[in-house]
């Protein structure tokens, strides 16, 4: 019998029941937000449900969340959308009426949720971690299987404790080598969307392995995982390691003395088998891989920044050249364009998938010295936390920004989906690190061109897409 | 939930792929604490003029006339026909009640994002994955016959073609659990609870086994 994988090692060991196929999955951590957890409360109130258990529960609100200063510091007061302020408002009414553990809008730990469960220690290796969003497949970066859900799901979850799932396949993708110089992990994630597709992934679970994943921070791997379902993936995860312990350790959630020691003993186990057998396997040459700038309206339509814009004409699959003649169109864009011309209005750093300290020092070492170009008309950085901001705060990073003519704001998912005030006008180009490049995703109408924080800084100096290895980088 | 048994309705095409759930609802619609009325914005941007707001007079909005869902051919519509990697992005379940609340209560497609297949069985949606030769097929039919309809029969796990001349059959696959809970309009948590006593056993012994997952 050949071995495990990572993924299902933690699956079958939060199995409850089985039946046909079908298991009840234990769930260890919930992580909740305004947006997707109303509803999920309202259905637990009308059939006179509890919770099954209070402390698997974090909540926070940051999906409606204002990022400008002058609306922060006086809870929900700043928000001036009455619809999202209801929203936010309920979320505190709820975790109130049932006592669960939320980091309000004033609390400095208060983030986006993908950052804050990591970085309170609430998400740890083994662990089965969902959430009412896509991007929960972040977490799998410890090892863990995070994956999102819908709000019935979230319902289930609150009221069970537990998920009704089918067991998914094994995919692996592993980064062979060493990246270059100035390629990071959105580069290395966005060149495996680029190649798998973006329902490469549906139906698997993507474990990321290979030397240019394990080199990776645990803010790359994070970025990374996050992206798996870019890839089609519900979930994503990467093997335990030094560096998972290491970050996990001396958390406020993270277990302390002789747990501690137990818990690392069997943190150990956590990596597929060398003998486990995956469904998929994708393997992709690290060296290989060069900063990367989406051009259309889905994030598989991503390229080097060297290229050029496909030619709808020189596709000879019927159904593929109209995508991309549809997507040159909404973007803007003629085909045979060089990336690196295209010339941007607004920049966007943050969001779950890159607004944790790493990413606020990689923009910041570009951007250090220099002045947003004058065609760039707002330039912004929201850091993805209270605490990731004070961290970028004490190490001066804000004052780089600011000097350079960037806004620095308050953390939140800000304009990665434009729920709050932060928004693309129609027709509005931006350089943006967050994770989907949809139509309208940004502001109706709006452009996005996902790319790397290093990258987008580049794009704010040069006022265009621009190789950010080209540029000279500051200490920071 | 509503159940689920047979349904016959008419086929809107909606000839795109990767349509993403940010295109089913546009986020300032996910703002509601609510479960319905997310109807009258289903595809809002390619359905009207202008951006829409929470709670503006939906039917008082320009539309944009070609889009499929404005043409008079597909009024009343209920079995929404789609291509590959349909409700791809967000997990919004909000992306559900929409096509719900609109009136859909079935989607074919070659593929669906899973996320968005797992969302549609907890709301009485009956997502169906056809071969891609037979949603063209599919396709062509609807745009060449005027009302065109079809009949879904979750029993039979059969969708059913009927003109005068003839009856074509083709088969689907269905999960047998969810199967059972769409024909019956079961909701899940309550069948979940039935094992609660697993569910403690299980937490019992796994704080002893790993107690640094329960804090």
């Amino acid at each position: 019998m050949s071995g495990k994988t990572l993924y299902d090692k933690i699956f079958d060991s939060h199995v409850v029941r089985e039946e046909d196929g079908t298991s009840l999955l234990y769930i260890d951590r919930h992580l909740v937000h305004e947006v997707t957890s109303p509803q999920a409360f309202e259905g637990l109130r009308l059939a006179n449900r509890d919770l099954w258990r209070t402390n698997s529960i974090v909540a926070v609100p940051d999906h409606n969340v204002p990022t400008t200063k002058a609306n922060r510091g006086n809870g929900t007061a700043g928000i001036s959308d009455p619809v999202a302020k209801i929203q936010v408002e309920t979320l505190n009414k709820n975790c109130e009426e049932y006592k669960i553990n939320e980091f309000l809008m004033d609390d400095i730990r208060q983030g986006i949720v993908h950052v804050i469960g990591p970085e309170q220690g609430a998400t740890l290796p083994g662990m089965t971690v969902v959430c009412g969003d896509s991007h929960t497949s972040t977490h799998g970066a410890f090892g863990a299987l995070a994956h999102g859900i819908g709000t019935s799901e979230v319902e289930h979850v609150m009221a069970t404790q537990c998920l009704i799932q089918k067991k998914m396949k094994n995919m692996l993708v592993s980064v062979d080598g060493k990246v270059g110089p100035g390629v990071t992990a959105k580069d290395i994630v966005l060149a495996i969307i680029g190649e798998i597709g973006t329902a490469g992934g549906t139906g698997c679970a993507i474990e990321f392995a290979g030397e240019a994943i394990m080199d990776l921070s645990m803010e790359g791997r994070m970025t990374v995982c996050n992206m798996a379902i870019e890839g089609g993936a519900r979930a994503g995860m990467i093997a335990v390691d030094q560096k998972t312990i290491d970050y996990v350790k001396g958390r406020p959630y993270a277990p302390t003395g002789e747990t501690w020691d137990k818990a690392v003993e069997a943190w150990q186990d956590l990596k597929s088998d060398d003998d486990a057998e995956f469904d998929e396997i994708v393997r992709i040459h690290a060296g290989s891989i060069e900063p990367q700038v989406t051009w259309g309206t889905s994030p598989e339509m991503v390229l080097s920044v060297n290229a050029k814009v496909p030619d709808p004409a020189a596709e000879d699959d019927a159904v593929k050249s109209q995508g991309i003649a549809s997507a040159l169109k909404y973007m803007g864009l003629e085909a045979g364009q060089s990336i690196n011309e295209i010339a941007v209005d607004k920049i966007f750093i943050g969001s779950c998938t890159n607004s944790r300290i790493e990413d606020m020092r990689e923009a910041a070492s570009v951007v250090k010295g220099h002045k947003v170009a004058d065609n760039v008309t707002l330039a912004m950085v929201v850091p993805g936390s209270g605490l990731v901001k004070k961290q970028a705060e004490d190490e001066g990073l804000d004052t780089i920004f600011t000097d350079a003519g960037f806004e620095w704001r308050e953390p939140g998912c800000s304009m990665c989906l434009a729920m709050n005030a932060d928004k693309l006008e129609p027709g509005e180009r931006c350089a943006s690190t967050s994770n989907r490049n949809f139509e309208g995703r940004q502001g109706q109408a709006g452009r996005t061109h996902l790319v790397s924080p290093a990258m987008a800084a580049a794009a704010a100096i040069n006022g265009h897409f621009t190789d950010v290895r080209d540029l000279e980088r500051a200490e920071v | 939930m509503e159940k689920f048994t047979v349904h016959k309705g008419l086929v809107i095409p909606l000839d795109r792929s990767n349509v993403d759930t940010d295109a089913i609802i546009p986020k300032q619609y996910l703002k509601s604490i609510s479960r319905t009325g997310f109807g009258p914005t289903l595809f809002d941007d390619w359905r009207y003029e202008k951006t829409g707001e929470p709670g503006m007079d939906h039917s008082k909005r320009a539309l944009k006339k070609d889009f499929v869902l404005n043409q008079p051919r597909y009024q009343g519509g209920s079995i929404l026909l789609a291509r590959e990697n349909f409700g791809c992005g967000s997990s919004r379940e909000h992306a559900v009640w929409a096509l719900e609340d609109y009136g859909i209560r079935a989607v074919i497609a070659p593929s669906f994002a899973d996320i968005f297949y797992n969302n549609c069985f907890k709301n009485g949606i009956l997502p169906i994955v056809l071969s891609e030769e037979k949603v063209d097929s599919l396709f062509s039919e609807t745009e060449m016959m005027e009302g065109y309809s079809l009949t879904i029969d979750l029993e039979k796990q059969q969708v059913i073609e009927k003109d005068d001349l003839h009856t074509e059959a083709t088969s689907f696959e269905v999960d047998p659990v969810r199967k059972h809970c769409l024909l019956n309009g079961l909701d899940d948590i309550g069948l979940t609870l039935q094992h609660a006593d697993e569910i403690k056993a299980y937490e019992e012994k796994r704080k002893q086994t790993a107690p640094w997952l329960f804090s």
